[in-house]
C-alpha cells in the first residue's frame, strides 16, 4: 500500500489513460452564479457572476497559477474543480473523460484533492493529526492500521516526525505545521492533482519557503500536477510553469510563466505585474498602477469587464466581448488591442501567427 | 542500570496529547463555584434515591392535631403542613419527583432536538426552511404557555407532564443545534471531508457531531432549571403530579393557603426549587467556561 512514497516520476501512473499529451484538466465553457438576495419583490432577481463561461487546461505535470484580485472567481473556480459546488454550465473533463459522467465523482475525488488556505479551519479541531491525514483512505475503505501506518509515512514526508505529531491536536501545532498536516492529507489519498487555493499566503515568510520547498519536492517525487492559486506574483513566478490571469469571472491572459511575466499582451495583467513591490528603490512606483475597486460582478460592464479601469478602453471595448483568442504558441489573451482587425486603434492588422 | 539503557533502546513511543474532554474536566475541577453547584446537584440526587432511609415519616401520614407547626418543633425539624404532614419527609420525597420531571425532559429533547437541528442545518437550502419554520411555530409561543397548553390537552398526570416538557424543549435545543450546525458546515475541514469522498453521515458522525454537541449539551443542561420551575408551575396548576404525592411545586400549591399563617414553612418548597435551579445553571455556567477552548 505504501508503494506510491516510492514512486518516481520516470515510472508511468498506471491512471494515466490519455498519455502526456491529454491535459489532465479541461475545464470547458464553466459558469457559475450565485443568486444574490433581491431588493424587492418585484425586483428581477439578481446573481453574482462569479465564474462566468471560463475554458482552460491543465497539462499534465505542470503547475498552474492562477492570479487576480480578490472576488475575481479564483477560489470558486477551485470549488468548482474539486465538485464542492455544483457549476450552473460547462463541464470537466479529467484526463479525457467527462466528471460525472465516463469518472465517477468518487473516483474524481481520490485523484483531486486540495489544499485551502485557512490552516486551522481545514482541520477538525476535535480529531488528532493522524485521524485527520487517514480519514480519507479510511472512507474509501482502507482499513484502519493501514490508514495510519499511511498517515504516519506521509507525515514523515512532509517533515513532521510522527512520534511527535501523530498524537497531537491542530491547535497545538503552528501555522506552518498544520499546512504541512493538510498537504499531508491531501496526499493521503494518493491525488494526480492537487488544488492549492491560497494555500502558503497566510504563513510567516520563512516558513512559506519551506513550504513552498517541500511542495516543489513532493511534486516530483510523486508526480503531481499543481494548480496553483494565490495573490504572491513572486511566489507564482517560483512556483508556476504556467500562470493564469483571471477578471471579474474570466479568464484574461492565460500562457507560459516568461510569456506572462516578460511579455504580456493583456493590459490588467500588465497593470497587476506593475503593482508587485520592487527591491530597486530607482523602479518604485508611485502612481498605483490599478485604481479603485474592481467593479461589482453583480452588474459587471458590458462588454469587456476591465474597460472602465483600462487605461487603452477605447468606444470598442465597452461593445465587445474580447474572446481568448491565441496570440502565440504560449499564451492566449481576451483582448481586443491583441485581436487583429478588432476595432481597436491599437489592434494589429494582421494575425501574426 | 538495566531499566535505564531498556528505556534508551526502547522504541520511542507516540506522544498522545489528552483529549478534548481531559481538558474539559481539567478546567472543571479548576472552578469551585460549579464544582459546589455539582456537588448541591449530587447530594440532591442521592438524598432522592435515598429517601426511603432519609424520611423521618412517612410523607402521606396525616395528623389534625399537628397541622402547621413552625420549623424547629422538636421532632419535626422543618415544621408540618396544613394536613399535619412532616415537611423534611415530603421534601426528602419530593426531591424525587420533582428531580425526575426537571430533568427526564431535557435528555430526551437533547436527542431529538439535536437531531432535528443537526439535519436541518447540514442539509441547507430548502430542507432547512422546511424544519426550522415548523419548529418556529412551536417556538413562536412562549415555553410556560405552551407547556400549560399541552398538559391540559392531554390532561393532568405524570407522564403527559414529561411529554408535554419535552415537546417545549425540542424547538429550543433544535434552533441551538442548527445554527451550530450550519457554523460547523461551513468550515473548510468539512469541505476536506466531501472533497475526500465521504457521504453526509461519515461526515455529520466524524466531524460534524463531535464539534456541536458540546456547545448542545450546554445549552441543554441550562434548561435543566427551566424545566424544574416548569414542572413545579405544572404540578402548582394541578397539571402535574396529582395530591398526595409529595413534589415541591404541588407542595407550593397546597401550602399557599397558610402563607400567611406560616410564612416560612410555606417557602420551603420555592426554596428548594430554587437552590435546585440555581445550581444546575450554575453547574452548567461552569461547563461553558471549561468547554471554551480559546482559553
Amino acid at each position: 500500500m505504501t508503494d506510491y512514497l516510492h514512486r518516481s516520476m520516470g515510472d508511468l501512473d498506471p491512471r494515466d489513460r490519455g498519455g502526456p499529451a491529454q491535459p489532465l484538466v479541461s475545464v470547458q465553457g464553466l459558469v457559475k452564479h450565485f443568486p444574490v438576495k433581491s431588493s424587492g419583490l418585484f425586483q428581477p432577481r439578481k446573481v453574482v457572476r462569479a465564474v462566468d463561461s471560463i475554458n482552460f487546461e491543465i497539462l499534465k505535470g505542470e503547475t498552474l497559477g492562477v492570479v487576480g484580485e480578490s472576488g475575481c472567481g479564483k477560489s470558486t473556480t477551485a470549488r468548482l474543480l474539486m465538485q464542492l459546488v455544483k457549476p450552473d454550465k460547462g463541464e470537466v473533463l479529467f484526463d479525457g473523460e467527462t466528471v460525472g459522467g465516463a469518472i465517477s465523482l468518487g473516483d474524481y475525488r481520490r485523484q483531486v484533492q486540495m489544499v485551502f488556505q485557512d490552516s486551522y479551519a481545514s482541520l477538525n479541531p476535535r480529531l488528532t493529526i493522524e485521524e485527520s491525514v487517514s480519514f480519507g483512505p479510511r472512507v474509501h475503505g482502507v482499513p484502519a492500521q493501514t490508514a495510519i501506518a499511511r498517515a504516519h509515512d506521509l507525515l514523515h514526508r512532509v517533515g513532521l516526525e510522527p512520534n511527535r505529531f501523530a498524537g497531537r491536536y491542530p491547535h497545538e501545532l503552528s501555522g506552518g505545521q498544520r499546512q504541512r498536516v493538510n498537504i499531508a492529507r491531501a496526499l493521503a489519498l494518493e491525488p494526480r492533482l492537487v488544488i492549492l487555493d491560497e494555500a502558503v499566503s497566510a504563513l510567516d515568510k520563512s516558513v512559506e519557503a519551506q513550504v513552498l520547498n517541500l511542495l516543489l519536492d513532493l511534486k516530483r517525487d510523486f508526480g503531481l500536477t499543481y494548480l496553483f492559486i494565490s495573490h504572491d506574483l513572486n511566489v507564482v513566478r517560483f512556483m508556476c510553469d504556467r500562470v493564469m490571469v483571471m477578471y471579474l469571472g474570466k479568464v484574461a491572459e492565460i500562457g507560459s510563466r516568461d510569456a506572462i511575466f516578460e511579455r504580456t499582451k493583456h493590459p490588467y495583467s500588465a497593470a497587476l505585474l506593475a503593482s508587485m513591490p520592487s527591491m530597486d528603490p530607482q523602479a518604485r512606483a508611485l502612481e498605483p498602477p490599478l485604481v479603485g475597486d474592481p467593479p461589482s460582478p453583480i452588474d459587471p460592464p458590458s462588454g469587456c469587464r476591465f474597460h472602465t479601469r483600462c487605461k487603452f478602453a477605447e468606444d470598442i471595448c465597452a461593445q465587445i466581448v474580447p474572446p481568448l483568442a491565441a496570440i502565440s504558441q504560449a499564451q492566449s489573451a481576451a483582448c481586443l488591442m491583441s485581436m487583429p482587425r478588432s476595432g481597436h486603434s491599437h489592434a494589429p492588422v494582421h494575425g501574426d501567427l | 542500570m538495566t531499566a535505564i539503557t531498556a528505556d534508551i533502546v526502547a522504541v520511542p513511543r507516540i506522544i498522545r496529547s489528552p483529549g478534548f474532554w481531559h481538558g474539559v474536566i481539567r478546567r472543571l475541577s479548576r472552578d469551585p463555584v460549579a464544582l459546589v453547584a455539582l456537588c448541591i446537584v449530587i447530594a440532591l440526587i442521592a438524598i432522592a434515591i435515598l429517601a426511603p432511609y432519609l424520611a423521618p415519616y412517612d410523607p402521606a401520614k396525616t395528623s389534625v392535631i399537628r397541622r402547621l407547626k413552625p420549623i424547629g418543633t422538636p421532632g419535626y425539624l422543618l415544621g408540618t403542613d396544613e394536613l399535619g404532614r412532616d415537611m423534611l419527609s415530603r421534601l426528602i420525597y419530593g426531591a424525587r419527583l420533582s428531580l425526575v420531571m426537571g430533568v427526564i425532559p431535557v435528555p430526551i429533547a437533547f436527542i431529538i432536538g439535536s437531531t432535528i437541528g443537526i439535519i436541518a442545518g447540514y442539509a441547507g437550502g430548502i430542507v432547512n426552511t422546511l424544519i426550522m419554520r415548523t419548529v418556529d411555530v412551536f417556538y413562536a409561543f412562549p415555553s410556560v404557555l405552551l407547556a400549560v397548553a399541552l398538559s391540559g390537552a392531554l390532561g393532568s398526570g405524570l407522564t403527559n407532564a414529561l411529554v408535554s416538557l419535552t415537546v417545549v424543549f425540542i424547538p429550543q435545543i433544535a434552533r441551538v443545534a442548527e445554527s451550530v450546525t450550519t457554523q460547523v458546515r461551513r468550515l473548510d475541514y468539512v469541505d476536506a471531508a466531501r472533497a475526500s469522498g465521504a457521504n453526509a453521515p461519515t461526515i455529520i458522525v466524524v466531524h460534524v457531531l463531535s464539534n456541536v454537541l458540546g456547545p448542545i449539551f450546554v445549552f441543554a443542561t441550562s434548561l435543566i432549571s427551566v424545566s424544574m420551575i416548569l414542572a413545579s408551575g405544572l404540578s402548582f396548576l394541578g397539571l402535574g403530579v396529582r395530591p398526595p404525592d409529595a413534589e415541591w411545586g404541588l407542595m407550593l400549591n397546597s401550602l399557599r393557603t397558610a402563607i400567611y399563617v406560616n410564612p416560612y414553612v410555606a417557602a420551603l418548597p420555592g426554596v428548594m426549587i430554587f437552590v435546585t435551579s440555581i445550581c444546575f445553571n450554575l453547574f452548567s455556567d461552569g461547563l461553558r467556561t471549561a468547554m471554551d477552548v480559546k482559553s
